[in-house]
């Protein structure tokens, strides 16, 4: 490597403080925001740091009483985990049979690339024709009806993932399974799964957080406190009558925080999901 | 076993996705294709075949003119800031320094922060009377008066931009850093001892890495930012004035608010359509810059 003269060094470290702070700064003040009094909130100019620790933002989102923010805020956390997971678990249930085909069949890739060309379709060009579906069915403001369409977003792109995953393991293995007379679904659950559990949990990951984030469906399909999720919850809470920003602050920062977390946690798995799959793609 | 066993088997396997894929995207967008052709409400779902009416209606009104032209300004400014703001990122990212990975796992934060809140804590910030970005131009001396940065027509949409870009250049960044990291260090030495400069070792050594990944990423950010809903609906709803109006929400508008099922249907269709044909021109770029690189 070259060697740096120190006004280089410097720049660099000035840089990389500047981006550090550019990253966090929006996030940070979010919770500021959501522990703050709220006359601090509205002081002009704003007190940037709270006289003292206001936590009843968070007493009163994660209190459950019939008629109250509370119930409408802890029924949509209960929906979105709902919808995001029974969507995961479908998506890999598809998923997996239909990747190791792909991964194992060449000829018949053209058939994914084809699925997952429905990730250009804005959801715009689906809505009115679900809409009528789903009523039809009585799937309107259901968790199920949900579900199943986030079902269809997240299954083509899994699918992708995890045959970029079975294409690393090795076809040998699955000869061996075929001798010793193991059924193929029985070589897919004992050899390959375990196998592809990275991968897997990566995909799952993912798609959790994609279900997690999805809000036009929601809330064009969704109507009270039966399947609301928590993007549309936040967005009521935001768009009401609320003169406090510290509780649109603190239902902001508790809805982030799971995706946070997940995403604290699999930093490395997303980057090589993102280029892995992506670049070879 | 013979081929077609063993394509049959596969196909098999494919069944259920499909068979998902089909019902839910499939059939609603034949459906979608259908109800533009005619004049079909939410509530009469039956309507008249109007044959190309809606498209050719919808095509010449002022609306639809300036929801694409806001549109294509989004898309253009937010994914050029991404990209440039990615890159620089990155080429930072690529440095020896201390704090560099805690920096780098610092990225993945507006990226994971679900679209919503951001939108929501961009609203806050850019609040009119008690925002942040008021209050701190203001103590600053930037400002003498409080402005309403999503109220104003001149800044609505340039304040949607930076929520945006702020989200998704962090992304853009990570993909690239990953694409510079695959140079291998002895061509970038023998650049080095060639006295090739920065710039020569960027064009020259980096490029040919990071043009491929990067073209992915500026489809995907292209293709995402030409649907944008989410934080229009959130910050503006469209406005004010109309100012911020995108094609989502012309066609939400058009289908759910006035109900016009048949012309929102047509609207939604073109938006695909041209969604398309910027995946494909891009594709095509790729291909023949891959060659020249």
């Amino acid at each position: 490597m070259e060697r740096r003269s120190p006004a280089f060094t410097l720049f660099v470290y000035a840089a990389a403080a500047l981006l550090g702070v550019c990253l966090v700064l929006p996030i940070f003040w979010l919770f500021v925001m959501s522990v703050s009094p709220a006359s601090d909130l509205a002081a002009k100019p704003l007190r940037w740091w709270p006289e003292h620790l206001d936590l009843s933002r968070y007493r009163l989102l994660l209190t459950w009483a019939e008629n109250t923010t509370g119930k409408d805020f802890l029924s949509a956390l209960r929906n979105s985990l709902t919808v995001a997971g029974m969507a995961v678990a479908a998506a890999l249930a598809v998923a997996v049979p239909a990747a190791w085909a792909v991964s194992r069949r060449p000829s018949i890739e053209w058939s994914l690339q084809v699925l997952i060309m429905t990730y250009m379709l804005p959801p715009v060009a689906l809505a009115v024709p679900l809409y009528m579906g789903l009523a039809a069915l009585g799937l309107l403001n259901s968790v199920f009806g949900l579900a199943l369409i986030y079902l269809s977003i997240l299954a083509p792109f899994t699918t992708w993932l995890l045959k970029s995953g079975f294409d690393a393991i090795p076809r040998d293995l699955e000869a061996a399974a075929a001798i010793d007379g193991a059924r193929l679904d029985q070589t897919l659950r004992i050899v390959i799964l375990p196998l592809a559990a990275p991968v897997l949990s990566t995909a799952a990951l993912f798609a959790l957080l994609l279900a997690w984030d999805e809000f036009f469906y929601a809330l064009l399909f969704t109507a009270d406190q039966r399947a609301k999720t928590v993007t549309v919850a936040i967005a009521d809470i935001a768009g009401g009558r609320i003169a406090d920003y510290g509780l649109i602050a603190a239902a902001g920062v508790l809805a982030a925080l799971p995706p946070l977390l997940i995403g604290a946690l699999m930093q490395r798995a997303i980057v090589a999901g993102l280029t892995g799959g992506g670049v070879k793609g | 076993m013979t081929s077609t066993r063993t394509d049959l088997r596969a196909w098999a396997l494919m069944l259920p996705l499909l068979v998902v894929i089909l019902g839910v995207v499939s059939w609603p967008l034949a459906s979608t294709v259908h109800l533009s052709l005619t004049d079909a409400g939410m509530a009469a779902r039956s309507g008249n075949f109007v044959g190309l009416g809606n498209f050719t209606r919808n095509l010449g009104s002022g609306a639809f003119r300036a929801a694409f032209v806001n549109t294509a300004w989004f898309t253009a400014v937010s994914v050029s800031a991404e990209l440039v703001l990615g890159v620089l990122a990155a080429l930072l990212l690529n440095q020896e320094f201390r704090g560099r990975s805690f920096l780098r796992a610092l990225m993945i934060l507006p990226w994971a922060l679900p679209t919503v809140v951001n939108a929501i804590l961009w609203r806050l910030i850019y609040n009119p009377e008690y925002g942040a970005l008021n209050s701190a131009l203001y103590q600053l001396g930037l400002i003498d008066a409080y402005r309403s940065w999503l109220g104003q027509p001149s800044s609505a949409m340039m304040a949607m931009v930076v929520a945006d870009v702020w989200k998704n250049f962090p992304l853009v960044g990570l993909i690239s850093l990953a694409a510079l990291q695959s140079v291998p260090r002895e061509t970038l030495a023998a650049a080095i001892v060639d006295g090739a400069g920065p710039w020569a070792r960027f064009r020259h050594v980096m490029l040919p890495y990071l043009a491929g990944p990067l073209m992915i990423a500026i489809v995907l950010r292209t293709i995402e930012a030409f649907k944008v809903f989410d934080i229009v609906w959130i910050m503006t709803r469209g406005g004010p004035a109309n100012s911020t109006r995108t094609l989502s929400i012309l066609v939400y508008q058009e289908a759910f608010s006035f109900q016009r099922a048949g012309s929102g249907a047509s609207l939604a269709l073109i938006v695909t359509l041209v969604v398309m044909m910027l995946a494909v021109a891009y594709v095509a770029i790729m291909r023949r810059t891959a060659l020249r690189v």
